[in-house]
């Protein structure tokens, strides 16, 4: 009972303070990569923190309520993830968020927004049966879609999932929002997309917006984390190394099409994820 | 203490620049002036920023535009023309479609001298940019709270 | 026992009254009280009859078999009449009839069909099934009743024939309860021709030539599986060794004995849920008058054939013939949920989305396990509920907006918010966690990972485009106008108005009481026939709780909420002319920034995707019989 409250308090808490730090992380990385110095690690609570103190405003009344059922479902993800729940319900938690995300782009109504959530859409159907497939071959090893029983499986899952950790892999560059998939709402504004999805969206709202982003990549390492919960120390280098290697792939990748997303993620998933999966079939039976 | 100062993020907008000032406020972001290091990012986007940074002399065609732009920027906002033509015009200041510098426009908070401006006197425009903002914002939440 | 008779015959009763009755305010209140009427019959049969076991029921009436015999010679003989009407490439629709009245005539006629002791039964299933029907066929009916006024309103070229469409309507729900209430497979056939017969007259109803040509390739399509049924029949009586027409005891026996017949029923089945290669005649469907797409072709007469589906699912459980069963349901679920994604036309999409959901059904009912068929069945529930709301708001948004393209609908947020919300709200319990839809999808992923990796890798890939076209469907609603068109004036009338209100409450009633519907009515059911049942884990309803108290509660808080933001233009690079969507473009001119969803017909097309896919389930379709041959 404790531990659970504990788990809820630091979810609620100490992941959006670590997704912020994560973010500065990467910000600094990413500069050093492009031979900059690069924001202070603490900028993007600095960001945050500013956008708080600015007017709201907003194309319509509307727009803002969806950004908060957008964070609420996020957290509540979060909260079912970390506290050991389902995996595949938490998987659909987090789309029902992504919903939520999308219809305030919709609800704004401006042509780059709605670009953007037609794009986001377009992202979430890329990426959506990666991660149902993860949750499949994870049921298939540990015989549970209970997170708490995924964490606790003894061996390592990488070894029995490595095609669906490629496969997951690949959409978790979707999922990081990060070249060459961000198409929803590009890194930087000055593109022909201007901010895509969070366009018309500004001050507490863009930082809720922001933080329900910090908790999302929390929750994106969770599930690197799984794959290699055998052991922690391995698993956290894995979690270091994956965010280095998708900040690399940032860097060195221009914006794909929406076509090759969906086509490349689909055809990835499908022969990576797919035949890992059959093949555990097979050798269960 | 105002989280303002340390994270301005910048509009750019070309009025009708020779590209000249242009240049200079993109060298700004690469790695020799880096100006990342204030958190200072070029969001492209007026809901999201918080100087709306213009070079060139405004012109018949975009006056709307550019009063659009800073309609749309959220309160607490300055505007920073940049270079001479920004500032009252320039050598263009007698053509037919120039109107004259931005603040024939929209209220301007900081003039930043140059042809082209360099991207030292840019940065040090958008510090002092940051002064004006913090005062803004001073007077936003007093504002807000008188309200 | 005379639940079920009232059941049974009421409907029947009134449709003949209906038949003669001039459409009036008499005749529209006789309506809205049978419609209580039934459904409150149906209630009153789940009060009494629910979370008990299987009551058999003995009819002491003579000579009711031949009755039955002349009643399907007379469906036969009036199809044939109507058949005079048919283009020459029409020509197997007259044949498929002449061959089923033969093998009935020939079971019949040789004295082959043996006697069933108990001829109606009602256990849990059969109670889910009368109350869908009855409650949510009532809703529908009584929806009609001003829908109808409208239609012909709108559609002033057309004849009114709304006695005959109303008698259709109530003969058709009494021939569904004879479907979910017989044990006699004989007569079971019986009932299915009628729903067969009923959707062929509902569809022709506009009476223009597409109508005529898509109620007959309704009624040709159907006919097939009506063969098979037909077949499954004659082999039951010819050459089954058991030599039985009893539902419950061809269940009984199981797959060692029943497979043929029970596989050829099962054709029968799929042909009735529309699914692939027979999905053309749902499309097709869609001209009729949207109630009737709602009752028969979404809610109630394409679930008879998941209704047999399910209940031989223990049947088909581990066969060769259940596994290509759950292929083709799985292979339609993947298919048609793609081609959805590229239609505009909100009927199409609902079709398509119909027959995805079928298919997801189909494929439980294939598999067969305990987990499967519970999930099947909570599909089946949440189905019906949320798809005659949607239709129900379409027919309402189409009247009132004059179009049923989804492209039109944007801004009804602004404009009607009433519609809009219970359109939401059927979309919300289409696709989104914590409403049911989304909890027996997640069950079938539980199901499928356990005996059939390849169905569970259909209905991941399956799920994402359904994920993408509901959402792009709620953007278009959601997504609030620049300029604020005039308040439209007309109102929706009452009737509509009970009809969606009832429909929108059951959506959001049956997401928070599932537990509770599946502890005391479809655990009942599945531990009956499996011994075992599925036991739903308390943190997940917790959670599950706490979503749906979320989705309530925060529109209120919206409402509640006292600081509204200050609002500005949207973004159009600085362009905005004037508050609406427009701005100034190359050498001054005012564009209209207008914004469309995206169809992705570059990468899907609905041709080409319907051909491979009416290929690959026909090839599973040859491969089930002829390995359930040998």
């Amino acid at each position: 009972m404790i531990k659970t409250a504990l788990l809820i308090v630091g979810w609620v808490v100490v992941a959006p303070v670590l997704g912020g730090l994560l973010a500065g992380f990467d910000r600094i990385v990413t500069a050093r990569m492009q031979s900059r110095v690069g924001p202070p690690l603490f900028q993007p609570f600095y960001d945050v923190f500013k956008l708080m103190s600015k007017r709201s405003v907003a194309v319509n009344k509307f727009q803002n309520f969806y950004m908060l059922c957008f964070i609420a479902f996020v957290i509540i993800t979060g909260l079912l993830f970390f506290t050991g729940g389902d995996l595949l319900l938490t998987i659909f938690a987090l789309a029902v968020a992504g919903v939520f995300f999308v219809l305030g782009a919709y609800s704004a109504n401006s042509p780059y927004s709605n670009i953007g959530a037609e794009r986001e859409l377009i992202q979430m159907m890329s990426y959506e049966p990666m991660l149902i497939l993860m949750a499949m071959g994870m049921f298939m090893v540990t015989k549970s879609f209970h997170v708490n029983d995924i964490m606790g499986f003894s061996k390592p899952l990488i070894a029995y999932l490595p095609g669906v950790f490629i496969g997951f892999l690949f959409i978790l560059t979707i999922k990081l929002r990060k070249s060459p998939f961000d198409l929803s709402s590009s890194h930087h504004g000055h593109q022909e997309l201007v901010k895509g999805i969070t366009t018309e969206f500004s001050g507490k709202t863009l930082a809720i917006i922001e933080i329900a982003h910090w908790y999302e990549n929390i929750l994106l390492l969770g599930f690197i984390y799984m794959f290699f919960a055998f052991n922690p120390i391995v698993a956290i280098s894995a979690i270091v190394i994956t965010y280095l290697f998708e900040i690399l792939i940032d860097n060195s990748y221009a914006r794909l099409t929406w076509h090759f997303t969906l086509k490349s993620s689909w055809i990835v998933s499908g022969i990576f994820g797919v035949s890992n999966l059959l093949i555990l079939a097979f050798l269960g039976k | 203490m105002s989280f303002l100062k340390k994270s301005p993020w910048v509009l750019h907008y070309d009025g009708s620049s020779c590209n000249g000032c242009d240049i200079e406020v993109l060298a700004c972001l690469t790695p020799i002036y880096d100006i990342e290091r204030f958190g200072i990012v070029n969001t492209g986007n007026p809901k999201h920023a918080d100087v709306l940074l213009i070079t060139g002399s405004i012109n018949e065609q975009n006056i709307e535009v550019v009063k659009n732009l800073y309609n749309q920027m959220p309160d607490p906002k300055v505007v920073a023309a940049i270079g001479i033509c920004a500032a009252t015009g320039g050598i263009f200041r007698e053509c037919y479609n120039i109107k004259g510098g931005v603040d024939t426009v929209i209220p301007v908070d900081i003039y930043i001298p140059g042809c082209a401006a360099r991207p030292e006197a840019i940065i040090d425009g958008v510090v002092a940019a940051l002064g004006v903002l913090e005062k803004k914002a001073e007077a936003f939440k007093s504002m807000k709270v008188s309200a | 026992m005379n639940i079920i008779l009232f059941l049974l015959l009421f409907p029947a009763v009134v449709s003949l009254v209906f038949a003669v009755l001039p459409p009036n305010s008499f005749r529209n209140m006789l309506v809205r009280i049978s419609c209580l009427l039934i459904a409150a019959g149906s209630i009153y049969a789940a009060l009494v009859f629910s979370g008990q076991g299987t009551y058999f029921f003995k009819v002491n009436f003579p000579h009711l078999d031949k009755l039955f015999f002349a009643g399907e010679m007379l469906v036969s003989a009036f199809l044939l009449v109507r058949c005079l009407k048919i283009k020459p490439k029409e020509f197997y629709i007259p044949i498929l009839i002449v061959l089923q009245a033969g093998i009935m005539a020939y079971c019949e006629l040789t004295h082959a069909v043996p006697e069933v002791e108990h001829a109606f039964y009602i256990d849990n299933f059969s109670i889910i099934m009368a109350l869908i029907i009855g409650i949510i066929g009532s809703l529908i009916c009584w929806y009609a009743v001003s829908y109808m006024k409208d239609y012909h309103h709108h559609h002033p070229e057309m004849k009114n024939r709304q006695r005959s469409f109303f008698f259709i309507l109530f003969f058709f729900l009494s021939a569904m309860f004879g479907v979910v209430f017989s044990n006699n497979l004989v007569w079971m056939y019986f009932f299915w021709e009628i729903t067969t017969l009923s959707s062929f007259i509902l569809i022709g109803y506009p009476k223009t030539e597409e109508a005529t040509r898509n109620s007959f390739r309704a009624l040709g399509l159907n006919l097939t599986g009506g063969l098979g049924f037909a077949l499954g029949i004659l082999y039951l009586v010819k050459f089954s060794p058991e030599h039985t027409v009893d539902l419950a005891r061809v269940i009984e026996l199981g797959s060692a004995v029943m497979l043929i017949p029970v596989a050829l029923i099962a054709f029968a089945g799929i042909a009735k849920s529309a699914q692939m290669p027979f999905s053309s005649w749902l499309l097709g469907a869609m001209v009729a008058p949207t109630p009737v797409s709602a009752l028969l072709h979404s809610s109630t007469m394409v679930k008879a054939g998941i209704f047999i589906l399910i209940k031989f699912a223990p049947v088909f459980q581990g066969t060769w013939a259940g596994y290509c069963l759950a292929l083709i349901g799985g292979v339609t679920f993947l298919m048609t949920s793609i081609i959805a994604v590229t239609q505009s036309n909100a009927k199409r999409v609902l079709a398509y989305s119909t027959i995805a959901n079928l298919g997801l059904i189909v494929a439980c009912a294939g598999v067969g396990t305990y987990e499967a068929v519970w999930a099947a069945i909570m599909l089946t529930i949440f189905h019906a509920v949320s798809k005659a709301l949607l239709f129900l708001g379409v027919g309402s948004i189409e009247h009132k907006i004059g179009s049923r393209d989804i492209e039109d609908m944007d801004g009804l947020i602004v404009n009607r918010p009433g519609l809009a919300m219970v359109v939401l709200i059927g979309i919300l319990g289409m696709f989104l966690a914590p409403f049911g839809m989304l909890i027996s999808k997640w069950a079938c992923i539980e199901a499928f990972v356990n005996s059939n990796i390849v169905l569970a890798v259909l209905l991941a890939f399956g799920s994402a485009p359904t994920l993408f076209f509901w959402a792009k469907w709620m953007g278009k609603i959601v997504s609030v106008p620049a300029k604020q068109s005039d308040k439209a004036k007309d109102k929706v009338s009452a009737d509509e108005w009970t009809a969606l209100g009832v429909l929108a409450g059951l959506t959001v009633a049956t997401a928070a009481l599932f537990p509770l519907i599946s502890s005391i009515s479809v655990e009942q059911y599945i531990i009956s026939v499996y011994h075992q049942t599925v036991t739903l884990t308390q943190g997940n309803i917790i959670i599950m709780s706490i979503m749906l108290a979320l989705l309530i509660l925060l529109p209120l808080a919206f409402f509640a909420y006292p600081k509204k933001p200050m609002l500005v233009q949207r973004y159009l690079a600085g362009a905005n002319i004037g508050d609406a969507n427009a701005y100034q473009g190359s050498i001054g001119q005012t564009q209209l920034a207008t914004m469309r969803n995206y169809y992705l017909t570059s990468v899907f097309s609905e041709s080409v995707l319907v051909k491979i896919s009416i290929f690959v389930t026909i090839a599973i379709i040859v491969a089930m019989f002829s390995v359930v041959k040998l």
